[in-house]
């Protein structure tokens, strides 16, 4: 079977199960079975089916599996923002359709060679940094559960951040395919841009009073370095002037204190700054190991008000692990683990550095972020408001994550192309 | 450049591996330290999805307590209806989120949530999730007679009091009433009007079984019970009565009317009861010394906490109280034994009882001197129908020998058939009952009482009754009331 047909096929599974999820919430909510679940469900597999053609245009050698995965994983987030909120899940459909824009956009704009983006990799740093520092600015930027990501523009809000990132992946491939062997010579005045780099990663912890994206940023920064240059110490020191920064940091930034002590023991704020955690925790505890299913979870008071702030961004994680459990939430991140493997052999199989950098820096950027935000929720680490890519409500983040998803495919297609000449044949 | 990107790989991996790990934690490992918090608001509305499971009075037809169903916010859920209303509120109790629960909403929490853990339930719960259904909980039926609580509530209307009625053979409550009731349907969101007082009495309180009052002269039922098992007296023994009694150097008189107190002469023992007659029980408590008498209290449940499925903190336990504080006395000199005998105390060693144990004590006296454990709740019935669990008759102790028990009964039964409790008569049945009024620390305001059981041959009910604030006595305003129950109770 060839690549696309096996994502069309993979996607037929897909329709299926969201097809069942819809009907699953619908069932608990209204307890009929409307032609309004399956509608969703077509529209879904509609919208994917699109997105398959233009890859079948764009990239037919790319990797059949991450399409489909994507897929899926905004059907159980569709499906649990619907269950939270009805017309939420609306605005969120409507967000995918943006993000599968985009996916076709990115797509066809660089089906021929999106290599030449390494020209411009200054182009995208800087835009990246100016996107990092919109928040800041005083009439568009808006502060929002005390950290500043997001900026407001007219009845659209946008964290600038999420574009960033993959804007920041691409300056790092690019900007260390080229420097990587003077770099890995270790000398001293070659250090300047890390430094720079990591005084940026603290600014933007006071900026935006977010250690979340400061660490995921940062995080990226490392491991592609350390991709780039073979050089571990490198990562070894970048991280550990990451921690000591936060750390001073951590004596000036009142908000980095709070969210620290709030992680180290929630319950002594369970009533003040500890209580969305806190509830949270409940919420993922009442899962148990089969969960309430999908529609007959816990998160509203006798009187309907809402148990847990941020319910479907921040917390999307702890409405799915009441509803589906441990077997569940388990699945949903074996889902993600897989989409990083495929990720990651992308970048094994690529054949160029940039390509390389790009599909690693883009790859572990996706687990990175869902640790951290997952991570957060779990108490695992403090806690910081970012999205969960692909399932959180929120339209940046879907939008840069089908963008994200654009770029791997893009890389796929060209190193299986290219590994494909010698070999000829149908895989 | 391939060997790094693996090793990324790797820490990517082990990263998401780590939340399936910390996921594991909460979900398996703290889940259920978790649920048991405090303030775990979801397990706290988590409640209110399952469908509890109903409560019925004993005639398996009349719902106590029933659902009501909601949607909030696409969320079903289930709120508690009581369609009786006051019938049995403070037994049954409540369900609410504000208030949390009483009565037996809270004690069989367990069963109406379908969260005991008997294996039956376990299965049905298990199997109503896998299949997505709701939980049910399992059902309660009750001892409790619809008709006779309604009956009892109706004859206390107006009056602050309760009425408690127990099958003597396996102590069964047949009736609880506490007067005045309250609507549990408005404890939710109407509290201060389900909290009003009426009559200038609290209707949450439950007299029947927390309420603590004095029980002159039904407490003399104890006394006779101790003071023929002690075999210084027999039914036939004699008295000489000159209308009061000599305690530390000072007359303490019988029961007065408009003539003065009441002077009876020479009687025997039954005739003491029969007129209830102070200066003789005065006498008998000397001679018994008070802890003589009190040993006797305790073996009809005395000094505990009366056994019943409601918490523990509604119900209170009889004796002698002390500045509030239950007293058990070293010495007979500790309390005044010539009052304690006919059930008045001063006020450093009052004498203190709750509806629902005089009721055992009568109730005693029925069953031949065993004491029963009280119980209310019948049966737990599975959603499918099928029984969970069945409450047995269990004894408790003897409190008096077989004979003493048929000794009580002749002298009871003369008081209802020519002594102070002709009002509690039955047409072609033998009762048996005692009378008592309570002085309190107002003039002509009495605490007055009627315990009594029939029919004497072959008991079916035992009675208390109690009013508040009666300016007459215990067989003109309490005897009528334990009467109408009787019947209510009686074939």
């Amino acid at each position: 079977m060839s690549y696309r047909n096996r994502e069309l096929a993979n996607l037929f599974v897909v329709a299926i199960i969201t097809g069942l999820g819809f009907a699953s919430v619908y069932i608990a909510r209204s307890d009929i079975v409307s032609t309004g679940s399956l509608s969703y469900a077509l529209f879904f597999f509609a919208l994917y089916l699109v997105a398959h053609v233009i890859a079948r245009l764009a990239v037919p050698q790319a990797d059949p599996y991450l399409l489909p995965m994507a897929a899926l994983l905004t059907a159980i987030g569709v499906t649990e923002i619907y269950r939270l909120d009805p017309g939420n899940a609306f605005r969120q459909g409507l967000w995918i359709v943006v993000g599968v824009a985009a996916f076709a956009v990115t797509l066809l704009a660089l089906r021929h060679d999106y290599r030449r983006l390494e020209s411009y990799k200054y182009i995208f740093g800087l835009t990246a940094v100016g996107l990092l520092f919109l928040p800041a600015l005083p009439v568009i930027g808006e502060q929002i559960n005390g950290a500043r990501l997001w900026v407001h523009v007219g009845s659209i809000q946008f964290q600038p951040g999420e574009l960033a990132k993959i804007m920041l992946i691409v300056f790092l491939a690019g900007y260390l395919r080229e420097k990587r062997e003077v770099l890995a010579q270790g000398r001293l005045k070659d250090f300047g841009p890390l430094l720079a780099i990591w005084g940026a990663a603290m600014l933007v912890i006071v900026e935006t009073n977010d250690l979340g994206s400061a660490l995921l940023y940062y995080g990226i920064f490392l491991a592609v370095l350390y991709v780039a240059t073979a050089r571990a110490w490198y990562a070894a020191a970048g991280l550990v002037l990451f921690v000591g920064g936060s750390g001073l940091l951590y004596h000036f930034v009142p908000r980095v204190q709070e969210r620290v002590s709030i992680w180290i023991d929630p319950w002594s704020h369970a009533t003040t700054s500890g209580y969305q955690i806190t509830q949270s925790l409940y919420s993922i505890g009442n899962g148990g190991f089969d969960g309430k299913g999908l529609g007959k979870g816990v998160f509203a008071t006798t009187n309907g008000h809402t148990l847990i702030p941020q319910l479907n961004t921040d917390f999307i994680y702890s409405a799915l692990a009441q509803e589906l459990g441990l077997i569940g939430s388990a699945a949903l991140l074996l889902l993600y683990m897989l989409f990083c493997l495929r990720g990651f052999r992308i970048a094994l199989l690529a054949q160029d550095g940039f390509s390389k950098l790009l599909a690693v820096g883009l790859t572990f950027g996706f687990a990175l972020q869902t640790f951290i935000i997952v991570g957060g929720v779990l108490r695992i680490i403090p806690l910081t408001g970012i999205t969960l890519p692909f399932v959180s409500y929120g339209g940046s983040s879907v939008v840069a994550n089908f963008i994200l998803l654009a770029g791997l495919l893009l890389v796929s297609h060209r190193a299986n192309s290219v590994a494909q000449l010698p070999m000829g044949g149908d895989r | 450049m391939n060997r790094q990107i693996t090793r990324m790989a790797v820490v990517g991996l082990v990263l998401l591996a780590a939340l399936i790990v910390g996921t594991t934690y909460w979900q398996a490992w703290a889940a259920s330290g978790l649920a048991d918090r405090q303030d775990n608001s979801i397990q706290r509305v988590a409640q209110f999805t399952i469908k509890r499971g109903k409560i019925y009075a004993a005639d398996g037809r009349t719902v106590l307590a029933d659902n009501v169903r909601r949607k909030v916010g696409g969320q079903t859920l289930y709120f508690r209806k009581y369609p009786q209303r006051g019938l049995a509120a403070h037994i049954v109790g409540y369900s609410t989120q504000v208030r949390s629960r009483a009565g037996l909403e809270d004690t069989e929490n367990d069963f109406l949530t379908g969260s005991n853990t008997n294996l039956s339930t376990v299965l049905d719960t298990t199997f109503d999730k896998l299949r997505g259904t709701t939980v049910k909980g399992n059902d309660l039926h009750l001892t409790l007679r619809a008709g006779a609580q309604a009956i009892a509530l109706k004859a206390l209307g107006g009056k602050c009091g309760a009425a408690v009625a127990i099958e003597p053979r396996t102590g069964r409550l047949l009736v609880s009433v506490s007067s005045p009731t309250y609507n549990p349907n408005l404890i939710e969101d109407q509290y201060n009007l389900a909290s009003r007082p009426k009559w200038g009495c609290g209707p949450l309180f439950n007299r029947a079984e927390q309420g603590l009052y004095t029980p002159g002269s039904a407490f003399k039922v104890i006394t006779a019970s101790a003071a023929l098992e002690s075999g210084k007296f027999t039914i036939d023994s004699t008295f000489h009565d000159p209308g009061y009694c000599i305690e530390y150097g000072d007359k303490v008189s019988n029961f007065a009317d408009q003539n003065g107190p009441e002077v009876f002469g020479t009687v025997n023992f039954t005739q003491a009861l029969e007129h209830s007659i102070n200066a003789v029980f005065c006498n008998i408590g000397l001679t018994l010394g008070g802890r003589k008498i009190l040993e006797q209290a305790r073996r009809f449940g005395f000094y505990s906490v009366p056994p019943l499925e409601t918490p523990v903190n509604e119900r209170a336990i009889s004796g002698v109280y002390n500045n509030h504080r239950l007293f058990f006395p070293k010495e007979d000199s500790q309390v005044d034994s010539g009052r304690l005998a006919f059930g008045q105390g001063p006020a450093n060693a009052d004498i203190k009882v709750t509806p629902i144990q005089m009721a055992m004590v009568a109730a005693t006296i029925a069953n031949g001197g065993l004491v029963m454990r009280p119980y209310v709740v019948e049966r737990v019935v599975a959603p499918d129908g099928s029984t969970v669990t069945k409450t047995k008759p269990e004894t408790l102790g003897r409190a008096v020998s077989e004979n003493t028990a048929a000794d009580v009964t002749t002298m009871m039964e003369a008081v209802v058939q020519g002594g102070t409790g002709t009002a509690a008569q039955l047409p072609g049945i033998r009762v048996a009952g005692k009378t008592g009024t309570a002085e309190t620390s107002e003039s002509h305001v009495n605490t007055t009482w009627f315990i009594c059981f029939a029919p004497a041959e072959n008991p079916k009910v035992a009675v208390a009754v109690v009013l508040e604030r009666q300016s007459a006595t215990g067989g003109t305003t309490a005897a009528p009331i334990a009467k109408q129950i009787m019947e209510a109770l009686l074939p």
